[in-house]
């Protein structure tokens, strides 16, 4: 199958499209999705194609919906529902977290819950304090939830087929800036990438730089500065928080002896820190330094872009945490 | 509507000696339930249905079993049963047994079997009401004719997502019924104390549904409402929010040991004089269709089969603990130890 050039939003635009194609119970809702073709406009031009019944269109109501759409996977539909940005699934955390993470599990396996949550997480660009959160690591917490981060057109292309075709509900996060870049992507519409397999889009020696979503991104334009030093730098990208591929983590600290751990959310309780507790943990006779973290600074994000750079790990913060290792 | 008010008028002495059983069998289970508890093989929150029966015994003969979808909040032992749940397997969960509904993992509050249109089973009040209008939201996707029955409480209904919910049900028209329980207490605090209106049937017209208040406590009205109102949103395919008036003989929960806390001994016996199984009885001897005599054959009978249940789900198994990991998800276990 020949590649195609296409931006992170048209990969994921491609994916629904083709998925609703092949399966008529699967169904977009959400804020603004259908006639205003999404804020992002990661749905555009999917209501002319496939009209309300399969673009429904949301009151303002976060808990509501998801709700609706939890009634309508146990039902047997398969409901993407989009947050316009993943700081108001916020309003949805009791639905999310105490309804439909649960429904397996309290039915003993006898309902499924294929639901996909996705939408923009992470800071976009000066939308300061209540619509930056990541979410990603509340919700990787959760037992019954599923958790993927891409950071690449092709995987985003690919996961998001995954998690449409899962059986579980998944939280599919999208880091807003990662909309614009662009990459190859598969011109097959049973292109899949599974779940709970870790990359390594940049071999190296020197130090494993672990990260997911746009920080995996940040961590390429480190290693290149990096390399320009001498330090030969390791990328692995993690793409999937639950299930957490650990083996592929482990695997590249063994061969560089020096892990950082690169996130975007708040430095301390973010996911981040659950992967640098366990490389603790299991590589501690492989480190020659203590596992290091760079995370977004704990603090509400600010407005001022001059404020909201300093909170965002860039590739500098990397390169210093780098030289300041052991 | 007329004619299904005329089809409950040919309604026959059978259809009432059997919600004599399904009642009688749903205050004797939930006794049973009561007794369990007390001997510590029922743990955590444990709610019964006791003084309501009549509520459940009239929607469900209501609807088409197995075909309907019904949804509840943790007060749902009777509906399970009524939908032809098998009461060892709802007794079991109770008990925290591998044979349970869900193999002990759920327990009282979180019965569940689809299989006979049964969807929990739900612990948080009001959370479960968009999930039911979900239930409904898919039969309206696929254009089948199936009816949700979306039971809540007098408490859930100030529940925010429950006004979103309405919202949506007006919206999109699902084929809904919302049935607020109003047993006149949110737990401990009466009805008075927690609605700003306690004419909570209003609360649907907001939203372009459909809305009434209706007596729960006599059995046959109930049936002949429910009837009718199931046939109007199968056939018009619209929501309703009906406001059922009833009135619980128990506590909230089992752990609720001081219900004078919130309500009077003298108010507690002026309800029983409603009591539903009662006022059916009455109706039955006043129209001969059973006496006094028969009546009585049937409770023992009841309570026989009941005693059985009980003694049949505490005779099973606790579930292994090997188990723990198994249905978080459909294919795959989470990460591994403490």
């Amino acid at each position: 199958m020949p590649n195609l050039e296409m931006t992170f939003r048209e990969a994921l635009q491609k994916s629904m499209i083709e998925e609703m194609d092949k399966n008529a119970d699967v169904f977009l809702m959400g804020e603004d999705i259908g006639r205003y073709e999404g804020t992002f406009k990661v749905t555009k031009g999917l209501f002319p194609k496939y009209g309300h019944r399969r673009v429904l269109d949301t009151p303002i109501t976060e808990a509501g919906f998801s709700g609706i759409a939890t009634g309508a996977a146990m039902a047997g539909l398969r409901p993407i529902v989009e947050f316009m940005t993943m700081s108001f699934s916020i309003l949805a955390l009791d639905q999310i977290i105490n309804h439909t993470a649960k429904v397996h599990y309290m039915t003993n396996g006898v309902v499924k819950c294929p639901i996909v949550f996705r939408g923009p997480g992470g800071a976009a660009k000066q939308l300061s304090a209540q619509h930056s959160h990541s979410m990603e690591g509340w919700f990787a917490h959760v037992p019954g939830l599923k958790v993927v981060c891409p950071a690449t057109p092709t995987d985003v292309y690919g996961m998001l087929k995954t998690a449409i075709a899962d059986d579980n509900p998944v939280i599919f996060y999208e880091n807003p800036g990662l909309y614009t870049v662009k990459g190859q992507v598969p011109d097959d519409p049973n292109f899949m990438i599974p779940f709970g397999k870790a990359q390594i889009l940049r071999p190296g020696k020197d130090v494993s730089l672990v990260g997911y979503s746009r920080m995996t991104q940040v961590n390429l334009a480190a290693a290149e500065l990096l390399a320009k030093d001498g330090i030969d730098a390791e990328v692995v990208d993690v793409r999937s928080l639950l299930p957490l591929d650990t083996e592929t983590i482990y695997a590249s600290i063994k061969k560089t002896h020096r892990a950082l751990v690169v996130y975007e959310d708040w430095r301390s309780g973010g996911f981040g820190a659950e992967i640098a507790a366990r490389i603790g943990e299991e590589c501690f006779d492989d480190l020659d330094a203590p596992v290091a973290r760079v995370g977004g600074l704990n603090v509400p994000m600010p407005y001022a872009r001059v404020l909201e750079l300093e909170c965002i790990p860039d590739e500098n913060d990397v390169v210093a945490a780098i030289r300041k290792m052991r | 509507m007329a004619k299904q008010a005329e089809k409950l008028i040919v309604e026959s002495p059978a259809d009432f000696e059997q919600y004599y059983r399904d009642m009688l069998f749903i205050r004797h289970f939930e006794e049973k339930c009561n007794v369990a508890y007390r001997q510590g093989k029922a743990g955590g929150y444990m709610h019964v249905y006791i003084g309501m029966e009549a509520l459940a015994v009239g929607w469900m003969n209501a609807i088409r079993k197995g075909h309907d979808n019904v949804i509840t909040a943790y007060r749902d032992h009777a509906h399970a049963l009524l939908l032809g749940t098998d009461p060892v397997a709802v007794m079991a969960e109770v008990m925290g047994r591998k044979a349970g509904t869900a193999g002990g993992k759920g327990g009282s509050m979180h019965i569940y079997d689809p299989a006979n249109g049964f969807y929990g089973g739900w612990g948080i009040v009001g959370g479960h009401v968009p999930i039911g209008a979900g239930l409904a939201f898919a039969s309206k996707y696929r254009g089948d004719d199936k009816v949700t029955l979306n039971f809540l409480g007098d408490g859930a209904a100030n529940q925010g997502v429950v006004f979103e919910t309405l919202n949506m049900a007006g919206l999109y028209d699902l084929p809904c019924v919302f049935i607020v329980e109003n047993n006149e207490f949110a737990m401990g605090t009466r009805l008075e104390y927690h609605a700003a209106d306690p004419e909570l049937y209003k609360r649907g017209i907001p939203f372009g549904i459909k809305s009434e208040r209706v007596d729960g406590m006599d059995v046959i009205e109930m049936k002949k409402t429910a009837q009718q109102i199931v046939d109007y949103v199968r056939s018009e395919g619209k929501p309703f929010w009906v406001e059922v008036m009833s009135y619980r003989y128990s506590g909230h929960g089992a752990a609720d040991n001081d219900r004078q806390l919130y309500r009077t001994k003298e108010e507690e016996s002026e309800a029983m004089k409603r009591d539903p199984i009662k006022r059916l009885v009455e109706v039955l001897i006043e129209r001969n269709i059973a006496n006094e005599e028969k009546l009585e054959a049937i409770d023992a009978e009841i309570v026989e089969r009941v005693e059985k249940i009980y003694e049949e789900a505490d005779a099973s198994p606790f579930p292994d603990v090997s188990e723990v990991y198994d249905n978080i998800y459909c294919d795959m276990n989470p990460e591994v130890g403490h």
